[in-house]
């Protein structure tokens, strides 16, 4: 391994590390002297690494520095408001050094409150993830921009933005008080569960950042289970989630990058320990009254999760997606849901059904709508197939229907 | 896009049991029309009601047994739903469980309260 390879690496797991803790000590208000102090950290690695080579332990060798670069940094501090600021001289408190603590205990502390902080309402969902991105799992600019199908400046902007209102509101990064936890906790949920969708989801799957959102997502999920005040049914049932959905990541991916729809999945590619984690995680999900839609699509994600043939499996789905649209309604779920019910009941009543949802602007609607017809009449499943192919907004869905569309065109003769 | 309330109506049989087949197979059916309404993004909330212990309080803090002296039909559960208009909303109706077993639904334009 290169020194780059190393430091890039090392960047991945312990960039977030320091500047969590940094952050912690210092308040949200500092956050961008936590982000430089981390990333001058980096730097200093990079370019002495290169003249003496790699020190023994490089992850102690990072921590050492970062904790000189505190220090540093508030001895110029210190001197820089002496020279303006007489009054302050009496005031030596407020510019010792603090201690930084990078002990495994702190560091799981610092991230945790982290979650608390940057999962906050008073910012965009979008600069949530965004920000958890950058701080909590430390990826770099370029690969958010990456991943957004943005650019640097806009990420840089939005992040800037949203630091912004952070320092303005200036909360204390501190864990929530018992009361307070299922508030907070909702935000901190749905960031994660969307950052692991958007992983998930992306179009962009020859990208492997994308696996590395969800791997990422269900780490920092894992943090709350960890600690025994977030270790929660409703955490637990987004925890067994990720892990179904995760156990289809190899499978759902050809060597070209191309999706591979569900039905025609390796199914000896299905992670088995992932399946038998969320069966753990669905099992710990179930104590308690609540039933939130994370126990709804984790119960769903269990039943795809099944490899022998169940009579009950779209039965025991449909029902499941039945409850689902009642606390939580979304078109993609309505359309699921309808699926469910043409594996269940036949596609007949579900072509009915179907024509109800009206999502005329919804590309996947009409490739429903072009499953549905097919073998029931092939002249209208051909005919919503090719408008499902005009609305598809991305390359890789057209060249899956394209697929389907030559398949029946060569039935029809 | 209003508010419409679907009052479910059914004829009062206190003495009717249903055996675990029946009532599994009437949940069913009940949560696939909801299913069918919510995947229309039509949905806002839904509850049963219970026959049993009703009571009913007249003037002067007069409190009598239920209804089902006077009348042959309950109300056994209500549906929220969004509609366009009241022809929707009727649309909307159509497939209810209640049905199956005699029993009727009555909708009704929701108007929101001004404070």
């Amino acid at each position: 391994m290169t020194e780059d390879q190393l430091i890039s690496q090392l960047y991945k797991t312990e960039y977030r590390k320091i500047v969590s803790v940094l952050c912690k000590l210092f308040g949200i208000a500092r956050i961008e002297i936590a982000e430089d102090i981390s990333n001058d950290t980096f730097l200093l690695a990079s370019e002495t690494w290169k003249l003496k080579g790699v020190p023994e332990n490089p992850a102690a060798w990072l921590y050492i520095v970062a904790k000189n670069k505190t220090k540093d940094y508030f001895k110029r501090h210190k001197n820089f408001t002496e020279k303006i600021s007489v009054d302050l001289k009496n005031d030596q408190t407020d510019f010792e050094s603090p201690e930084v603590d990078l002990s495994p205990e702190n560091i799981s502390d610092s991230q945790l409150k982290m979650i608390f902080a940057v999962c906050n309402p008073v910012i965009s969902t979008e600069a949530q993830i965004g920000l958890a991105l950058r701080i909590l799992c430390g990826f770099g600019i370029n690969e958010i921009a990456d991943a957004f199908l943005s650019n640097k400046e806009t990420i840089n902007k939005r992040l800037f933005r949203a630091k912004e209102i952070l320092r303005k509101e200036n909360s204390a990064i501190e864990f929530p008080g018992e009361a307070e936890i299922p508030k907070r906790l909702e935000t901190v949920l749905t960031t994660l569960y969307l950052l692991f969708n958007e992983g998930y989801y992306s179009t962009n799957q020859t990208n492997t950042i994308h696996k590395e959102f969800c791997l990422e997502a269900m780490r920092l999920t894992y943090l709350l289970l960890e600690n025994e005040s977030t270790n929660l049914p409703i955490v637990n049932a987004l925890m067994s989630l990720m892990c179904f959905q995760a156990s289809r990541l190899e499978a759902r991916t050809s060597e070209a990058g191309e999706h591979i729809l569900y039905d025609e999945q390796d199914q000896r590619l299905w992670n088995d320990e992932l399946i038998s984690r969320g069966n753990h995680f669905l099992i710990a999900s179930a104590k308690g009254q609540e039933i939130s839609k994370y126990h709804l699509e984790a119960s769903i994600a269990y039943w795809h999760s099944t490899k022998t043939a169940n009579p009950d499996k779209w039965e025991n789905i449909l029902q499941l997606y039945n409850k689902l649209l009642q606390i939580d309604y979304s078109p993609i779920v309505a359309l699921n849901r309808t699926y469910a019910l043409s594996k269940a009941t036949g596609k007949v009543v579900a072509i009915v059904e179907a024509e109800k949802l009206k999502l005329e602007d919804n590309h996947l609607y009409f490739s429903l709508l072009g499953n549905l017809y097919t073998d029931v009449d092939n002249e209208k499943a051909l005919k919503n197939y090719r408008e499902a192919v005009r609305l598809a907004p991305k390359n890789a869905d057209k060249q899956v229907l394209d697929k389907i569309i030559h398949e029946l065109e060569v039935e029809k003769g | 896009m209003k508010e419409f309330l679907m009052i479910f109506r059914n004829e009062f049989t206190p003495d009717r049991k249903p055996t675990a087949e029946q009532l599994q197979a009437s949940i069913k059916q009940w949560q696939d029309w909801m299913g069918g309404i919510a995947a229309q993004g039509k949905f806002i909330g839904t509850n049963r009601l219970t026959s049993e212990g009703a009571k009913v309080m007249k003037p002067n803090n007069v409190v009598t047994d239920g209804p089902y002296a006077e009348l042959k039909e309950i109300v056994g559960g209500y549906l929220l739903i969004n509609a366009e208009d009241f022809d929707q909303a009727l649309k909307l109706a159509e497939g209810c469980p209640i049905f199956h077993v005699g029993g009727s639904v009555e909708v009704r334009e929701v108007i929101p309260m001004t404070m």
